[in-house]
């Protein structure tokens, strides 16, 4: 597929579809319990009345539109109008507090707001004051509406009847309009949530957007009959290329779930064919798949489980088509019409061609468990600076732990600092009106720093590690991610934390943290034991099975020439949980390395040195505030570390 | 509750009505020995939200159920848009266009939210055992319920547990469910007893926030009963202090609130 010359602006695409697929479903909403559908004429139509109220409002050229709210199809069609009169439309996120709306608003110089509902309107009136250049505002639900009386605020249906009487009146205005898009001309301004500091005002023009989505149609093989779910916020650059570019090229259907709450139960409706979200939703969906089992017959738990275990054995191999023994293929068989089918008519799951998982790391056992069922989840590495797209999977060229290959079009390379960066016809033309962050993000040829820091394994997959900014390294010159280690350690189920150390020493050593909830589990059916957690953590049987954890974990890291290096050498178990009360946590659970290698020196010290145990006292704080001194000798232990070797089979 | 946003409140909520739609008047209610209700009297305005409020054993419930017909008064009259209907049967009522909801949540446990709202229909399906056998008048009246209803369960937000038994509902839910099904009658006046009784905060505010929809939305006027004064005083137009069945005081909520037999009645003589 190539970029027509004739289509190479959104509004243009969605224009033609009314001679070309007129009849064929667009955009569907559950509203009132039903599924509303409209064609992609109606959709054409709606658009035309939209833009032209828009314009009949004072909507120019340039104009920015913000639009606010749950996926809605209004919405998106809001998004089309404001792109047909060569305006800007800038979604924000709906659940935005309004003094985070005030600064994209004040700083994308936003004059139109398009919004769903009351909520969203009490937001933009509460900052109205301190927003001089937003001066009208549109909202599609009526609700709560009616004893608002404020100048320039109207219902979305009074905008459209103005907008048809404005047609009638200019006929050729919107065609007029439409013709003088450009290809180069912005489509959308994306803000990116950033960590720090203000967010930041993505550009992306159409070309951006049209050449990366083209690509992507190529390499999915996405047609005009896939099923959609609009479900992710309006304003993360992946709704909007999946839930807006690409069906605007491919001409696929998008639905709309009813509410927030209903979207599961809106999928098995639907039965989606292409599917993205990030990796909370899949663990979401297996707890609660897990937790429903537990709560059923008898024999269907054991059911579960034997095909469970069969799948686990053989379902990932049969997805991929690679070669798998006859009684295997038979069991599965079997169990794809006694419970992986039914399991997947229940998570929406059943018509899956294609799932992604993109923003963050999936546990490899969600990930394998998926997968296992014959559903076709793979991960994606991308930015909004890209419009999206920067390394993706390969369909049956899948690993858990990687984020697969360059993106068709897309140059990706490492710097001597370990981090990733690349360069596509989707990188950004800037970050609007910051161009001290345009300049430290993007150099003058097209290369976006991403501030991942990662590294091509031997297959060729990309692998994300870190951030650039945490990652050092051994004395060897080895690259060593503690993060990337720490989270490897925390998908073990007995392992609730850890730390790791190595930057500037001569090997990895970490500090351990059980899951109390697991390991006394455990403990109980193993008939071990213990008066306190101290004392479980101290136990000899208890460090034999970390050990293998972490020696698991060095097996896997041999298998890479560039993290071979980073075993872990030397490992204890602390004695107290890592708190936020203590501040060696942060509240939302990260760890704060500064502060346990603070309170914690003396273990390190030992990590570090050839004795067998370390002394540590140190001051800790209660639930009830009080403190207290905790003093302890923790045993050190060395695990096995594995020469690299080629990964076989 | 003094706080700046529920000041704020209390100046927008002065608001003007006209006519009463109820008026109760002198109302008696003895079982056996024991005094339920001794000369109350109050009259509720069309269009607001009017409270009933009291200590434990006050005799609140007591007076919703001869407002809704359960109880026959032994004495005094309630009129309702001008018209006596003391003795009218909780039948009359509620073909009158009174709903009501139950303080120990009455609905049907196996039953879906769906069809709990569908059974509030029941008072508005005009057809008889014969239409109701053809297929094709029954289908259109089921349409026509059913479109209703769907509107209340978007108004209520409450998509999400449409098909599921409400049983399983957590508390602040069937809650919810319950106030559709009265909705579902639509009502001229909705008698709600204590629909936040045994609430958290967060679910209190939710409910708070449904009543004044469902007052300003549909114009129905609502009478409820609390125990907890905190929220009532905020969402009410006017409010009725009993305690031992007699009426200690009655107005305005600012009025209510400094009362000094309110003040004593809640926290006891000092």
């Amino acid at each position: 597929m190539k970029l027509d010359p004739n289509l190479d602006t959104f509004p243009k695409l969605l224009f033609n579809r009314k001679q070309t697929t007129p009849d064929r479903p667009a955009i569907r909403e559950k509203d009132f319990g039903i599924w509303q559908t409209w064609t992609w004429s109606q959709v054409v139509d709606e658009v035309k009345s939209l833009a032209c109220g828009l314009a009949a409002s004072g909507f120019r050229r340039g104009d920015k539109l913000a639009i606010i709210g749950d996926n809605r199809p209004r919405l998106y069609w809001g998004m089309a109008a404001a792109q047909s009169l060569g305006g800007i439309p800038v979604p924000l996120y709906q659940d935005s507090v309004a003094q985070e709306m005030e600064y994209v608003i004040n700083h994308a110089d936003i004059r139109f707001a398009l919004v769903e509902d009351q909520e969203q309107v009490d937001k933009l009136l509460e900052i109205s004051d301190r927003c001089p250049k937003l001066k009208y505002i549109f909202y599609d639900d009526p609700r709560g509406m009616r004893h608002y009386s404020i100048d320039n605020l109207e219902s979305y249906d009074s905008l459209v009847q103005e907008g048809q009487k404005f047609e009638s009146e200019n006929p050729a205005y919107l065609e007029a309009e439409v013709n003088k898009g450009s290809t180069r001309d912005i489509s959308v301004i994306l803000y990116t949530s950033g960590t720090t500091g203000y967010p930041k005002g993505v550009i992306l023009t159409y070309e951006n957007i049209l050449i990366t989505v083209i690509n992507s149609i190529d390499f999915d093989n996405l047609t005009e009959k896939e099923e959609c779910m609009a479900y992710l916020p309006m304003a993360w650059v992946g709704d909007h290329i999946f839930s807006y570019a690409q069906s605007y090229v491919a001409g696929f259907c998008v639905s709309c779930p009813e509410s927030g709450a209903t979207v599961m139960h809106d999928m098995q409706e639907i039965g989606p064919t292409y599917f993205f979200s990030p990796p909370r939703i899949f663990e979401n969906i297996l707890t609660t798949v897990l937790v429903r089992m537990e709560d059923s017959s008898w024999i269907k738990r054991k059911m579960f489980d034997y095909f469970i275990r069969v799948s686990k054995r053989c379902g990932i191999q049969i997805l991929q088509k690679e070669s798998v023994g006859l009684l295997d293929r038979l069991l599965y068989l079997i169990g794809d019409i006694l419970v992986y089918g039914p399991l997947k008519n229940t998570m929406g799951f059943s018509k899956v061609r294609i799932a992604y998982t993109a923003g963050e790391a999936i546990g490899p056992e969600i990930f394998e468990f998926f997968r296992s069922l014959g559903i076709n989840v793979k991960q994606l590495y991308g930015q909004t600076e890209a419009s999206v797209y920067i390394t993706v999977q390969k369909d049956n060229d899948v690993q858990p732990d990687t984020c697969g290959i360059p993106f068709p079009g897309v140059d990706v390379r490492i710097s001597e600092t370990g981090e990733v960066q690349y360069k596509s016809p989707g990188v950004f033309q800037s970050y609007y009106k910051n161009p001290e962050a345009t300049l430290e993000t993007r150099t003058g040829d097209g290369w976006v720093f991403t501030g991942d820091a990662g590294y091509f394994d031997d297959a060729g997959h990309l692998k994300i590690i870190d951030r650039v900014k945490d990652v050092g390294r051994l004395n060897d010159g080895t690259l060593f991610a503690p993060k990337f280690l720490e989270n490897k350690l925390k998908f073990f189920p007995q392992i609730r934390e850890a730390v790791t150390f190595g930057d500037g020493e001569d090997h990895v050593s970490a500090f351990i943290n059980i899951d109390l909830d697991a390991v006394s589990n455990w403990a109980e059916r193993k008939n071990v034991a213990y008066a306190s957690y101290q004392e479980l953590a101290a136990n000899p049987q208890v460090y034999e099975m970390i050990k293998n954890c972490i020696e698991q974990t060095n097996m896997d890291l041999s298998k890479d020439s560039e993290i071979s290096g980073s075993q872990i050498k030397r490992f204890l178990i602390l004695h107290k949980e890592l708190d936020a009360d203590d501040g060696e946590l942060t509240r939302t659970r990260k760890v704060r390395r500064r502060i346990v290698l603070e309170r914690y020196g003396s273990l390190v010290e030992a990590l570090y040195s050839d004795v067998s145990n370390g002394h540590i006292e140190n001051e800790v704080t209660f639930e009830d505030g009080r403190k207290g001194m905790m003093i302890a000798d923790l045993e050190i232990q060395d695990a096995q570390v594995f020469d690299h070797m080629k990964k076989t089979g | 509750m003094d706080t700046e946003a529920s000041q704020a409140h209390d100046t927008e909520r002065v608001r003007e009505f006209e006519g009463f739609i109820l008026e109760v008047d002198g109302v008696f209610v003895n079982f056996g020995g024991v005094k339920a209700l001794q000369d109350v009297g109050f009259s509720v305005y069309e269009g607001e939200i009017f409270s009933i409020i009291g200590p434990n054993g006050a005799g609140k419930t007591s007076m919703l159920n001869v407002i809704s017909g359960f109880y026959k008064a032994s004495e005094g009259t309630i009129r309702f848009e001008g018209v006596d209907r003391t003795s009218a049967s909780p039948e009359q009522v509620a073909r009158m266009g009174f709903a009501r909801t139950f303080q120990n949540i009455a609905l049907f446990k196996g039953m879906s939210t769906l069809d709990n709202i569908m059974t509030g229909r029941i008072v508005k399906v005009k057809s008889n055992f014969l239409s109701e056998a053809l297929y094709y008048p029954a289908r259109d009246q089921e349409v026509a319920q059913r479109e209703f209803v769907e509107g209340i369960i978007d108004f209520l937000e409450i998509q999400s547990i449409r098909k599921t038994p409400v049983g399983k509902l957590p508390y602040g839910l069937q809650k919810r469910v319950e106030l559709g099904r009265a909705l579902a009658m639509e009502p001229k006046i909705l008698l709600l007893d204590e629909p936040m009784a045994g609430m958290n905060l967060e679910e209190k505010e939710d409910m708070a926030r449904f009543v004044l929809d469902v007052n300003d939305e549909f114009g129905t006027t609502v009478v409820l009963i609390e125990h907890d004064m905190g929220v009532v005083m905020d969402i009410s137009d006017h409010v009725v202090v009993l305690d031992h069945g007699e009426r200690i005081a009655y107005g305005p909520p600012d009025e209510v609130r400094t009362n000094d037999d309110v003040i004593r009645a809640y926290l006891g003589e000092h």
